[in-house]
């Protein structure tokens, strides 16, 4: 069992220096130069007294709690601000610092309230900690003082947090953790002296300011300051468990702290290597769907979609499931069914799900929801480098000179690889931004991209051809990295079509909207301005040339030679938790786990052989194929596991005509969504708090899921698609995820040196990890191309068939917001919808005055599919001509006018480019 | 399936493979893109309909590739 709380170490940041020996307490110990002596202390073992330091901040040297001696120098210096240096001798006990610290102690004390006992803090209060450390025994300026603030009142606004002025002790703390860890800088120190308090914007309540609710500034504070509401309420935690994340493609680690089967937090754990301590608002606080009241813990079934559930027992829902199954079968053909696996779901149970098609449905129609997101990614980085994966980790930042997000807003859909970015950029690098919408990283509080090139959706490729063409015309091609490392002839013929003339700025800016003069000056900048990271997300993928794009993305990488190193790279921002481990794991129908297709016999028969059945050749259905084939009749049964295609997949009528033409609809899932309304059974899922497993992040790093409390419906999802497995006559034996994993391991080249008790001792592993790399490879494509040479590939920009007329003269582009999570199954089931309560529409303030719109009028959106109507907020944020929506919530119906146009090579639906019409709406 | 859409994502493959300068290996890389990303029944429904409809809706690329299955 894990301890409850962490650990505060503190002063973990490590110097740059060559290692200097010093001694501490008469204790050698060796550290790179520049060590804070606290920090140096620590790995000499001894712990210094402390309170304004805080392992993930700059060392501050504010509350003289840490003080030491050194050896031929005056004072007292403190201990986290003073550098290790060679030779030094110091003191951390004597009697003058004892009496220093208990002064300073009393000091804190005689202006804190002493309600210890019934304190939320109590029991994890580095205060109450300090005060026993220093051996405080009197407070000679008695406890009948003023004691500043206890009188004021506390700021409750924020749903998960509390802040509380009375305890605050000024450490700054708070302050640092929102400007350092999270860079947004809505917290400040008001006042002076005793009149000092933390302050949130400009002295308004933390909900009326710019805090974005990540929590670090409550993990950050010693006392109860800032606590979370749970902890008020519950207490302190009897156990911890350490797991992973399951919102974004982040992959943050937490600590679940628990009181019997009750989480009371999930903190972001130090050593989770893909956040290092940092969350947001999901991840930290928005668990509570997990015991929300709707969530359905009995299976269901009914004849008809029209009938109402009625609940049975498991062995009667998944007897009737496969009955059904077996039943469309042998009337429709052994590929009438099929199986969406979800990216929600852990690689475990994704890699069951795929071999329940291939094995106990006899086919290959298998697909992953990832169908709709990332599909492009992995066609184009394995055409053009060889692996289905991004290049990087996300600490590689810390080295990159120049950072370009193309299509992606990390602040709002991966917030805590956006902290890292903005922290980059606070330090220096240059930011360039493509995106029709001005994100919030276009300028934030010191961040300011250098570049925003707002190109017009659906243009990604115009432009960045356009920025190929001044690399390849102005020659700053990394000409020997090319020769070295790409095909020749591939290089000669790309070459050729970039230096072509309608591929220049010039001639493509009429597409795109974007200035030529500002597409030459990005391209100059990527290309010369040292290393050179992309980042993007589904705004490059989830267009009709979305596998184009990415093809573009990593020519530019490879042309600039910004491949196989620290700092540089090709990064997909994954957006959900585990889309890189779907599809590692086979879940698309014309590959096997590990991205090796069907139709190679040697690949088949590895898998025929361990799994005792013939596997077919030919590739199966993609998602939008089995609702084609819904349609006309030769696709009939669906099981659908953490996925819900009526409100996420695009052109929401053509999705619900084909779900109600199957006639078996099984949804595995933790409420009723959209789709189960269309649905014959249904199975209860379990959250990621209820079971074992593993997840893959967007940076290839697999990580630990760990069960917190028990299913609440009897079942981890990997256990009931064993046993639908078994109903439907193949049996599978696994008694636990880790055995899973073993079999994965045991059939995939890139998974071969992956078990769970590697990932318990390593704490996470990005993948290949094998017999070359037996702890993982965390930069890709180092020495080589994982496909030998580099290929590059002609990207000719092909204008997308959805375009504006006079009927349809706006183009509508679609994505997140911070608080909000995809369809919001889960977020809406939280307080998150104190921060978004309903999806908008972003309209441009003249094109709102072109149609007589005004603020938070309800507007009517019409395209060539649907029409639905939205509430308008009009903004800057969006160009003339463009509008924007996210689609959280399913009475939005963005969905509804969203088009079945899709990517040429995946068919990744275009969610990011839709022709509409605005209108003000009578409420119709 | 509807055989428009079939069409019209056929030629979208076209449009991508079209601009490579070496004709011959564009028309493979067509061929070879349908069968590896294809279901059977998507395929034998546009194969099907060579020779029964107006094969100008098909990129030339896409109908050489299509006549090499």
């Amino acid at each position: 069992m894990n301890a409850p709380q962490e650990l505060q170490l503190g002063a973990a940041r490590v110097g740059a220096g060559d290692t200097v020996t010093l001694e501490i307490d008469g204790i050698a110990v060796s550290v790179p130069a520049g060590t804070p002596l606290l920090r140096a202390a620590v790995a000499a073992g001894v712990m210094i007294p402390k309170l304004c330091d805080s392992r993930e901040l700059k060392p501050f040297g504010s509350c003289r709690l840490c003080l030491v001696e050194v050896e031929g120098r005056k004072g007292y210096p403190s201990s986290c601000t003073t550098p290790a240096e060679a030779g030094m001798k110091v003191r951390t006990q004597s009697p003058q610092l004892a009496k220093l610290r208990r002064n300073v102690m009393e000091l804190y004390i005689s202006d804190h309230p002493l309600d210890c006992l019934t304190c939320a803090a109590n029991g994890d209060c580095e205060l109450q900690d300090m005060a026993g450390v220093v051996g405080l025994r009197e407070v000679r300026y008695g406890m009948s003082g003023e004691n500043h603030f206890t009188g004021a009142a506390k700021d409750e606004s924020n749903p998960y947090f509390s802040y509380d002025p009375g305890k605050c002790i000024v450490c700054n703390r708070c302050v640092r953790a929102c400007e350092e860890t999270q860079g947004t800088f809505a917290l400040t120190i008001a006042g002076r002296g005793f009149g000092s308090r933390v302050t949130a914007g400009q002295g308004g309540s933390f909900m009326d300011s710019d805090c974005v609710s990540c929590g670090a500034c409550v993990k950050a504070c010693p006392t109860a300051t800032l606590v979370e509401k749970t902890v008020i309420d519950l207490g302190q935690a009897e156990r911890s468990v350490n797991t992973t994340c399951a919102y974004c493609g982040v992959g943050c680690g937490f600590r679940a702290e628990v009181k019997g089967t009750q989480v009371l937090r999930m903190v972001p754990a130090d050593a989770g290597r893909a956040n290092e301590g940092h969350a947001c608002v999901k991840g930290r606080f928005a668990w509570g769907y997990a015991t929300h009241p709707d969530r359905i813990t009995k299976p269901m079934i009914r004849a008809k979609i029209s009938d109402p559930w009625r609940e049975v027992s498991w062995e009667e829902a998944l007897s009737h499931t496969a009955g059904e199954f077996r039943r469309i079968q042998a009337k429709h053909g052994t590929n009438s069914i099929g199986a969406i696996v979800s990216s929600r779901c852990t690689n475990e149970e994704d890699y069951l799900v795929q071999k329940l098609v291939r094995t106990a449905f006899g086919n290959n129609n298998v697909d992953t929801c990832a169908r709709v997101c990332h599909s492009p990614t992995g066609y184009g980085l394995k055409q053009t480098l060889g692996e289905s994966a991004g290049t990087q980790t996300f600490k590689s930042i810390e080295q990159a000179d120049v950072i370009v997000v193309i299509g992606a807003n990390p602040s709002d859909a991966h917030p805590v690889f956006a902290s890292r970015l903005k922290r980059r950029v606070r330090e220096g690098a240059q930011l360039i931004v493509i995106d029709p919408r001005a994100i919030d990283l276009v300028s934030s509080p010191h961040v300011r991209a250098a570049h925003h090139l707002q190109l017009r959706p659906g243009t990604n490729v115009a432009v960045l051809s356009a920025m190929a063409h001044v690399i390849v015309s102005e020659n700053l091609v990394d000409a020997a990295f090319v020769a070295e490392r790409c095909e020749a002839r591939a290089y000669a013929d790309w070459r050729e079509f970039a230096a072509r003339a309608e591929n220049s700025p010039e001639a493509l800016e009429a597409a795109s909207g974007v200035p030529a003069a500002a597409v030459r000056a990005a391209a100059r900048l990527y290309a010369t301005g040292g290393n050179a990271a992309i980042y993007y997300g589904l705004g490059v993928t989830e267009h009709a040339q979305g596998s184009t794009a990415v093809i573009a993305i990593a020519n530019l990488a490879m042309a600039t030679g910004n491949v196989g190193r620290e700092g540089v790279g090709v990064n997909p921002l994954r957006g959900q938790n585990n889309v890189q481990g779907s599809c590692d794991m086979g879940s698309f129908p014309h590959e096997l786990p590990g991205y090796r297709h069907v139709s190679d016999t040697a690949t088949r028969e590895l898998f025929e052989r361990d799994w005792g059945v013939p596997i077919q050749a030919e590739p199966g259905l993609r998602i939008p194929n089995m609702l084609d084939a819904a349609l006309d009749g030769s696709f009939m049964g669906l099981y659908c596991q953490g996925e819900d295609p009526a409100q996420s997949d695009p052109d929401t009528r053509h999705v619900t005509a084909a779900l109600s033409a199957m006639e078996c609809v099984v949804v595995q899932d933790l409420f009723v969504n959209e789709t189960a309304k269309y649905a014959h059974v249904f199975l209860p899922g379990a959250s990621f708090l209820e079971k074992d497993g593993t997840f893959t992040n967007a940076e290839r790093r697999i990580s630990r899921v760990r069960r917190v409390m028990p299913p609440l419906a009897g079942k981890a999802d990997w256990e009931t698609t064993l046993a639908l497995a078994k109903v439907l006559g193949y049996e599978m034996h696994y008694e636990h995820p880790s055995e899973i994993m073993d079999e994965i391991a045991r059939l995939t080249p890139t998974f071969a040196g992956v078990s769970y008790d590697k990932l318990d001792r390593l704490g996470s592993i990005q993948w290949p990890c094998n017999e070359a790399a037996p702890e993982g490879t965390p930069t890709m494509h180092v020495d080589a191309f994982v496909r030998g040479k580099g290929r590059f590939l002609i990207t000719q920009y092909v204008p997308t068939d959805e375009k504006v007329t006079r009927r349809f003269p706006l183009l509508l582009t679609t994505g997140r917001v911070l608080s909000q999570y995809n369809v919001g199954a889960q977020t809406r089931r939280t307080a998150n919808t104190d921060f978004y309560a309903a999806d908008l529409l972003e309209i441009h303030p003249h094109d709102a005055e072109e149609r007589g719109i005004g603020e938070g009028d309800r507007v009517a959106i019409e395209s060539r599919v649907g029409r639905t109507l939205l509430p308008a907020t009009l903004t800057e944020r969006v160009a003339p001509g463009v509008v924007y929506t996210t689609f959280h919530f399913p009475e939005s119906g963005a969905n509804v006018i969203t088009t079945e146009n899709s990517d040429w090579a995946t068919n990744c639906p275009e969610y990011k480019v839709t022709a509409v019409q605005v209108s003000r709406s009578g409420g119709t | 399936m509807k055989l428009e859409k079939l069409i019209a994502m056929a030629n979208q493959i076209g449009s991508f493979f079209e601009a490579m300068p070496d004709r011959e290996q564009a028309i493979a890389d067509i061929a070879g893109h349908l069968s590896r990303s294809w279901e059977p029944r998507m395929r034998q429904q546009i194969l099907a309909c060579l020779g029964t409809i107006d094969e100008e809706q098909l990129k030339p690329l896409v109908r050489e590739a299509l006549r090499r299955f």
